[in-house]
């Protein structure tokens, strides 16, 4: 399932959902992403998006993660609009019988959703603001799936 | 018409989120459209200045500058994204 959202998400609670009712499941594996103000530059961040294509991108990446992997079950939750430094961005939530799939699954996730969801951040500080640059390594992490 | 949207700093340039136009028909692909944009004036041609900095997707898919654009509804133009 996937979700974009401006409110926050409580991470516990997206789990108990995801193993409500099921057995099956005997590895959860959780990425969350926030907002990082190392050096005391950042403040606040907006996050815009494409309505619309984020969702089919988000729905895309999450139906390649289950062709590639055997899991049980997965959640992607992203946040736009306003959020300040020690936010919570993203949720990546993968659950499977063993641990193998849902770490793997995981990353893949997080690192196609990087290259790949129309998100856009605009980082505000004491000095301004800036849009955030998108990272080579992120792109050569994405890269790395299509190899494999 | 063909829906045009603009996001991030791409939106900014251009002052405009989206816009609904005809476009010519001798241009028929996203390469040709951006060299297109270029030419509507200073916002377009400095929001498309770095055209190779910019992404594009038809209706709600990546594509590349060499994609046609024959039959497209939506065509968005936005930087590299930065989500996660």
């Amino acid at each position: 399932m996937i979700r974009v959202q401006t409110h926050d998400f409580d991470i516990g609670k997206e789990i108990e959902a995801l193993k409500q009712g099921r057995t099956d499941i005997g590895a959860i594996v959780t990425f969350t992403g926030t907002v990082r103000d190392a050096d005391g530059t950042v403040t606040a961040m907006t996050l815009e998006h494409y309505p619309g294509m984020t969702e089919k991108e988000l729905e895309r990446i999450e139906a390649q993660a289950h062709t590639r992997w055997p899991l049980q079950a997965s959640l992607v939750v992203h946040r736009t609009g306003r959020l300040t430094a020690g936010d919570n961005i993203v949720l990546v939530i993968t659950a499977s019988a063993h641990r193998e799939a849902a770490f793997e699954a995981a990353r893949f996730l997080m690192d196609y959703l990087k290259t790949s969801a129309p998100f856009w951040k605009r980082e505000s500080g004491p000095s301004g603001d800036k849009w955030v640059e998108a990272k080579r390594q992120d792109d050569a992490a994405s890269m790395r799936w299509r190899e494999g | 018409m063909t829906r045009l949207l603009y996001f991030a700093w791409v939106k900014e340039k251009t002052g405009i989120a989206s816009e609904e136009l005809d476009l010519p028909e001798a241009v028929s692909t996203v390469t040709e459209l951006i060299a297109w944009l270029k030419t509507r004036g200073p916002e377009f041609a400095n929001a498309f200045e770095q055209d190779r900095a910019i992404r594009t997707a038809i209706d709600q898919t990546h594509v590349r500058g060499d994609a046609k654009i024959f039959g497209a509804r939506e065509i968005a133009f936005f930087p590299p994204v930065t989500g996660g």
